[in-house]
């Protein structure tokens, strides 16, 4: 009996514990730490700029009305998906993401790349009413973008939040950050948004 | 990777791996004094606990992964900057733009490095490369008229154009009719062919400001006589006065910028086709505002040689007749 050290193990919950924790944490030490120090994964691509104020609030529209639910933000290196996504995506393009939206649900299709693909125009029409522009789509329609206006109240505080995440805003951007969506419809900071995807890597 | 992540994900990796061979090992033994499937003695509303071994099956599949675990880590990319015996990735990592991209992929064919989505691309070019060539080195008029390149054409099509024109090619509000012959930036191969490639924009100025409410019911009484409605004459006549703005795109007649041969896009308003609607409420709406119309590029998506293809598709739904 007393070789048997697994039984203490075994009557002892906090060791059982603090073991479990030891072993998965081996995982998180390998795999995820060095991505936080690596060039590949830190490093922005050349033309990434950050979110304008607008995108940016178009960006908290994409998370609220729940998008990620149906659409990815990641074009997978297959060739069936860069033929018809285009080129795949890279870490250096969401490397000032918090959090990235890749998503892993693609009832509709990936928006990595979807910025310049279609005009604001197209985006519009698609987002009143997506059956006007695709019969066969199942999207749910979005008309109370058009209605709803921007106040621009947290608009400064989330460009600073983002600066502290290490993205290159200036004082500039953030004090004038309320008045560049000041008046503008959701709608039309969700589209910038939309527009502005896929575009940093050229 | 530098030299110190290296060596963390090498002294973190490989010491795991020993230590499940050795935790596995030693949880083999019996050491519970109790002969294995024998009860313990330890019983709780009548359920007894047996002192039994780990499952057979159980263990085999933990040594084999185990097993697998020593090839995989030889073979592939995993432990650090090690890049594994079959010199394969993915794809290439790292890049910071299409340049690169390209870079990458002929550095990787050079060092005769597996790049996965390469090879894949290789293969796909070796095999529908020359197709596409083959065709794209023909001429665009012989295409529209070849059915098998029309059956390439009308895929693209679908996949590429028909979200904005419609699948019947007929457009609807704010997208163009690609089927009726009545064009906005020219409808010749060479023509439709730079639409695809580059894209379009449109700019039609609003003129609620310089026109003002009176000056646009008039504009909008003129538009609509241009192309054949009966409207109030004295409107009608005050709005010509004014079209001279107007003209600069298009033209004199209001035939559009096709027929004077001028690069805006403007339609012409003589022959009853309207993109963004006929009713006098629409064109009034289009005078107050304007209408910014864009067709996207698609040299970098699909490639010249699919656009050329894709041409001759355009050009044919708008001239189902052969009349060379």
């Amino acid at each position: 009996m007393s070789k048997n050290h697994h039984e203490k193990v075994e009557k002892s919950v906090g060791l059982l514990g603090i073991f479990t924790i030891v072993a998965i944490s081996f995982g998180t030490l390998v795999q995820i730490t060095p991505l936080m120090f690596l060039d590949e994964t830190t490093q922005p691509v050349d033309g990434l700029k950050p979110y304008t104020a607008l995108q940016m609030e178009g960006r908290d529209i994409f998370i609220r009305e729940g998008c990620t639910n149906c659409h990815s933000q990641m074009i997978r290196p297959f060739r069936a998906e860069v033929e018809r996504y285009g080129h795949y995506s890279v870490a250096g393009e969401s490397v000032w993401e918090h959090p990235f939206l890749w998503g892993s649900k693609r009832t509709g299709p990936d928006l990595a790349r979807v910025g310049g693909r279609y005009s604001d125009d197209w985006h519009h029409a698609h987002l009143m009413d997506p059956r006007s522009v695709v019969p066969q789509s199942n999207m749910p329609a979005y008309p109370w973008l058009d209605r709803n206006i921007l106040d621009g109240k947290y608009t400064a505080r989330k460009l600073e939040i983002f600066r502290g995440f290490g993205v290159p805003y200036t004082d500039e951007d953030i004090a004038g950050a309320a008045d560049a969506v000041k008046g503008k419809t959701e709608m039309e900071a969700l589209i910038a948004y939309l527009q502005s995807l896929g575009t940093a890597l050229k | 990777m530098s030299s110190f992540w290296n060596l963390w994900i090498w002294v973190l990796t490989i010491p795991v791996l020993v230590l499940c061979v050795v935790l596995l090992v030693w949880n083999l033994k019996n050491y519970v004094g109790v002969p294995e499937d024998e009860t313990t003695d330890h019983e709780v509303d009548g359920l007894k606990e047996l002192n039994n071994p780990l499952p057979k099956w159980w263990t085999y599949m933990f040594f084999a992964t185990l097993i697998w675990s020593v090839f995989y880590l030889a073979a592939y990319p995993g432990l650090g900057n090690y890049k594994g015996f079959l010199n394969w990735t993915s794809s290439n990592q790292g890049i910071k733009s299409l340049e690169e991209s390209r870079q990458a992929v002929e550095l990787a064919r050079a060092e005769g490095r597996h790049v996965q989505l390469d090879v894949e691309n290789a293969r796909a070019d070796e095999v529908f490369g020359p197709v596409f060539q083959a065709f794209a080195k023909r001429d665009v008029l012989d295409l529209a008229y070849d059915t098998e390149a029309l059956k390439i054409g009308q895929r693209l099509f679908l996949q590429n154009c028909a979200l904005c024109h419609g699948s019947d090619a007929r457009g609807q509000r704010g997208y163009p009719n690609l089927t009726d012959n009545d064009w906005l930036y020219g409808g010749t191969p060479e023509k439709i062919k730079e639409t695809l490639l580059y894209g379009r924009k449109a700019a039609m100025p609003g003129w609620e400001a310089a026109l003002g409410d009176q000056g646009i019911r008039e504009m909008t009484a003129y538009v609509l006589q241009l192309s054949g409605r009966a409207v109030n004459e004295k409107d009608a006549e005050a709005g010509k006065a004014k079209f001279g703005m107007c003209a600069a795109c298009h033209g004199v007649d209001g035939r559009g910028s096709v027929a004077h041969n001028l690069p805006f896009g403007a339609p012409n308003l003589t022959n009853n086709i309207w993109l963004y609607g006929g009713s006098a409420k629409d064109i009034e709406e289009t005078l107050r505002h304007g209408r910014f119309g864009v067709m996207p590029a698609f040299k970098e998506t699909l490639g010249e040689d699919k656009v050329h293809i894709l041409t001759a598709y355009v050009y044919r739904l708008a001239n189902p007749e052969d009349l060379r």
